[in-house]
């Protein structure tokens, strides 16, 4: 049996990406002054200062109801705090998470890279977002198919997440010479090239933080696993 | 920063308790969920009209709510989408049993957070029907963006879709006049300065002493393209022929003709271009058979105008002459 995500696990990884994301916030800001509005880092932060408190007081998944409830609050929480586009994307992104996480409390690393599946074809369906439309899907996309290929190879969780993270750095970094098709930065047609988008860059952070936190809770491997 | 406030992080609050002391006998004021309903919500029988968008567009929304306009409104941070929550409790506290529509400016955020909050409210058994604004000709249309911008045309849907809702007409018809309102109507907009978002504290662009923005979206996004600074008759004629031809307008429209202030500029100025755009549409056969002069979709404190024409026919003539009574428009009453 190979190291599964644990209830704790995603909690851990949770804090990391709102400590992920206060450390960033002016780094997402400038990056969305740049080809949107400029309220990316301080509405992210919001949002996640608001998911730590939720997970700091009793939260659904102490009452039985698992990953899945945990994440489910996660996304109502994003949903209603944030606002602006990543609000809903984000939100989205964790309920159809939860959706699929079910109510258990441990998920092998084939389970997980299903759910984060799941979670990035919600978020798909929310924006009508394409790959290399320079969105954050140009971020999750490939992470989630990383996650798979990972899973099905039989990486461990901490070498799984990792081809995840790096995949979603690729995709972060290949939308800054894109011409944004999607959000306010399409607005600027052309002027949008050159530009790293804001919303994969939090995507990567993310996916990022699930590096250390999420295989650093799990539960140690078995010998013989 | 200068600005008439105490912290940034209070401004938002602050104003909805400013709002609540001095309309409390026409507007309740909720917070959290944040939102704002005419003082007689739900009424009974009649279609509600809810809107919403990021806050710093004053007096749109909240001083559009009431009878003969909005039946609430729900404000979002500054220039961010309120959220589907907001929505939510508004749609259910506005519902008088005749359905609900939200008027909708279409930007990926508004248009994503009104989207949930309409699959929430459907699965409460409420219905809602959506209409996207989107009349800023300075954005191309495609269907590879995330499309035109909903700017001035929203103030005019609003008041004729209101109308339209006191005299018990249906929804399907409501929505019905608010598209014919969004098909038949077109804007652009200019910026001499940029606004300064409160949470921010610096100007959103900078622009030169002798230069000026034309095409601007009401959140400071760049438009079409950066100009030297002009006299006000070029200004309207970059902006006027860019809304005519788009529709386009034609000899013999009947217009309802919108200068729009973006917050810092004063009536004088507007007047100026309301005046410079009264005579380019009699050079082109178009007549004004209505006016609105005046700031009533504002980006913070940034000066500049926008242009927004609407051909009318004798239905939307009629829903725009009805009594409205709200804090920011207000007449037959």
């Amino acid at each position: 049996m190979s190291v599964t995500v644990t209830q704790e696990g995603v909690i851990a990884w949770l804090h990391a990406f709102a400590e992920a994301v206060a450390e960033n916030r002016a780094y997402l800001t400038d990056l969305d002054a740049a080809i949107g509005d400029a309220d990316h880092g301080s509405n992210m932060d919001r949002g996640m200062q608001a998911v730590v408190g939720k997970l700091d007081g009793p939260f659904p998944g102490d009452a039985g109801g698992g990953i899945g409830a945990l994440l489910k609050t996660v996304g109502m929480t994003l949903v209603s705090t944030v606002g602006g586009a990543a609000g809903p994307l984000y939100g989205t992104l964790f309920l159809q998470m939860g959706n699929a996480a079910g109510h258990g409390s441990e998920l092998t690393v084939a389970q997980w890279a299903a759910v984060l599946e799941a979670g990035v074809k919600g978020v798909q369906a929310r924006g009508k977002a394409e790959l290399e439309d320079k969105t954050m899907i140009d971020a999750l996309t490939p992470a989630a198919e990383a996650l798979n290929v990972a899973a099905a190879s039989g990486l461990s969780l901490a070498d799984a997440l990792r081809r995840a993270a790096e995949a979603a750095e690729q995709g972060m970094k290949a939308t800054i010479p894109l011409v944004a098709r999607k959000g306010r930065a399409s607005y600027l047609g052309e002027r949008s090239a050159g530009h790293q988008d804001p919303g994969a860059t939090s995507s990567w952070l993310l996916m990022e933080a699930a590096v250390e936190a999420l295989a650093l809770a799990a539960p140690p491997e078995r010998p013989g696993a | 920063m200068k600005k008439l406030i105490n912290r940034p992080e209070d401004a938002l609050r602050e104003e909805l308790e400013g709002v609540a002391a001095a309309h409390a006998d026409r507007l309740r004021v909720h917070t959290g969920p944040n939102y704002i309903v005419r003082s007689d919500a739900p009424v009974q029988g009649k279609v509600a009209i809810v809107s919403g968008g990021g806050s710093g567009h004053e007096p749109m929304h909240a001083g559009f709510v009431g009878m003969g306009m909005l039946d609430a409104a729900c404000p979002g941070e500054v220039f961010t989408s309120p959220t589907p929550d907001q929505m939510l409790e508004a749609t259910k506290a506005v519902d008088g049993g005749a359905g609900v529509l939200h008027i909708v400016k279409n930007y990926t955020g508004d248009v994503m957070n009104f989207e949930m909050a309409a699959e929430l409210a459907s699965d409460e058994g409420i219905e809602v029907e959506a209409v996207v604004i989107d009349d800023d000709v300075a954005v191309r249309d495609s269907l590879y963006t995330a499309g035109r911008r909903g700017v001035g045309a929203t103030v005019l849907a609003e008041k004729i879709c209101g109308a339209a809702a006191e005299q018990r007409r249906p929804l399907p018809d409501v929505a019905g006049i608010c598209r014919k309102v969004n098909a038949n109507a077109r804007s652009m907009g200019m910026a001499l300065t940029s606004c300064t978002v409160p949470m921010v504290g610096r100007p959103t662009f900078e622009l030169g002493a002798d230069e000026m923005e034309i095409g601007i979206g009401i959140h400071g996004e760049p438009g079409r393209e950066r100009r030297k600074l002009a006299p006000a008759h070029e200004i309207v004629e970059a902006l006027a022929t860019a809304v005519v031809d788009d529709l386009p307008f034609r000899r013999g429209d009947k217009v309802l003709a919108f200068v729009n202030g973006m917050g810092g500029t004063p009536l004088m100025e507007l007047y100026v271009v309301y005046g410079e755009l009264h005579k380019l549409l009699r050079g082109r056969g178009i007549s004004i058979t209505r006016n609105l002069i005046g700031s009533y979709i504002t980006a913070l404190d940034m000066a500049g105008c926008s242009i927004t024409l609407l051909r009318l026919d004798d239905e939307l003539t009629a829903l725009w002459d009805a009594p409205v009574n709200t804090t920011g428009l207000r007449w037959g009453v």
